[in-house]
């Protein structure tokens, strides 16, 4: 196998474990703030648009970690400097 | 396929560009400006009012209220930048729903520009706030070894809004955009409902950190003393 070869086949498995791995773990995380913002909000729905903002901050704190892992996973199929690099040669 | 509206470019002279994201973003904020100049032009305190001076007074309290909740005393001091932060990102991935439109904030420099100037706001808000040298010793609380980490978390979380924003944006387009190719009648628009959800959400959050970074450089001494009140009591 050429270099171009090699390449094209690590960054796209790459591509696919990063986001896989990167989205299941995030998904347990914020299932898990949830029925626990959840359980909070049962117990005390007096405190409910409280909990429910700071949820709002943390999931999208935790989904984040997702986005980054989707951005790295964009950026090796469709901008990546290795395969530039070697094209440009 | 392209990863942001930066690659579709109109007019290009030396390193001056204009791309789709400069027009996007000059037409919505043009489009922000001339709306709220023609609604506040002839604001009245009457009983009768206009429903647009209802649909302002809905938002500008709304926005006022999320921010004191955040734990700002006195939101009208904030209320301009983060208030402009807010409806731009908003109104921006709100027009999704016009076709061929692509959102300015999905685009790395337009989510990178709001980041830095989030950045900037929290030591100019900070100092005018309490003082230069009270507020250049928060980055030495709680002790001095705190520095780098201080520094770093700054820097740290404004690439984390850039991020946060551009992916979230980028990823629902790019969604759409390989819906089109496998099942292009019926998801697609579903997809674009949901990108909706995201943009409102994402708004939020981006304007609620920008708030409660504010907040963290402005009340220090504030909360210090609520807290010995408290403790008092």
């Amino acid at each position: 196998m050429d270099s171009l070869t090699i390449i094209g086949i690590v960054s796209i498995i790459t591509a696919g474990l990063t986001t896989g791995i990167g989205c299941m773990f995030p998904a347990l995380a914020e299932g898990r703030a949830v029925s626990s913002a959840l359980g909070s909000i049962a117990q005390q729905p007096d405190a409910s648009s409280t909990i429910t903002r700071t949820l709002f901050v943390g999931l999208a704190m935790i989904e984040s970690t997702a986005i980054y892992c989707f951005v790295v996973s964009m950026i090796l199929i469709f901008a990546n400097p290795f395969w530039n690099y070697i094209i440009a040669q | 396929m392209e990863l942001s509206p930066d690659e579709t470019i109109f007019w290009e002279y030396g390193f001056i560009t204009i791309n789709l994201t400069l027009v996007t973003t000059w037409a919505i904020m043009l489009l922000l400006v001339i709306t709220s100049f023609l609604i506040t032009r002839k604001l009245k305190s009457s009983i009768q009012i206009s429903r647009w001076q209802y649909a302002l007074e809905i938002i500008v309290l709304g926005i006022s209220n999320q921010i004191k909740e955040v734990g700002i005393k006195e939101p009208k001091k904030y209320i301009g930048f983060i208030g402009t932060l807010f409806l731009f990102i908003l109104v921006s991935n709100f027009l999704i729903i016009i076709p061929w439109y692509s959102p300015p904030t999905g685009s790395l420099s337009t989510t990178g520009a709001l980041a830095v100037s989030v950045l900037l706001a929290v030591p100019f808000f900070g100092i005018s706030e309490s003082g230069l040298l009270a507020y250049l010793k928060t980055y030495l609380s709680p002790t001095v070894i705190m520095l780098p980490f201080n520094i770093i978390s700054e820097i740290s979380r404004t690439l984390a809004l850039t991020v946060r924003l551009f992916g979230n944006i980028m990823s629902g387009g790019m969604i759409v955009a390989v819906l089109l190719s496998v099942a292009p009648f019926f998801f697609p628009v579903i997809m674009t409902a949901l990108g909706l959800l995201t943009g409102v959400v994402q708004a939020y959050i981006f304007s609620v950190l920008a708030t409660v970074y504010i907040a963290a450089a402005v009340s220090d001494k504030k909360s210090k003393n609520n807290n010995k009140q408290l403790e008092e009591i």
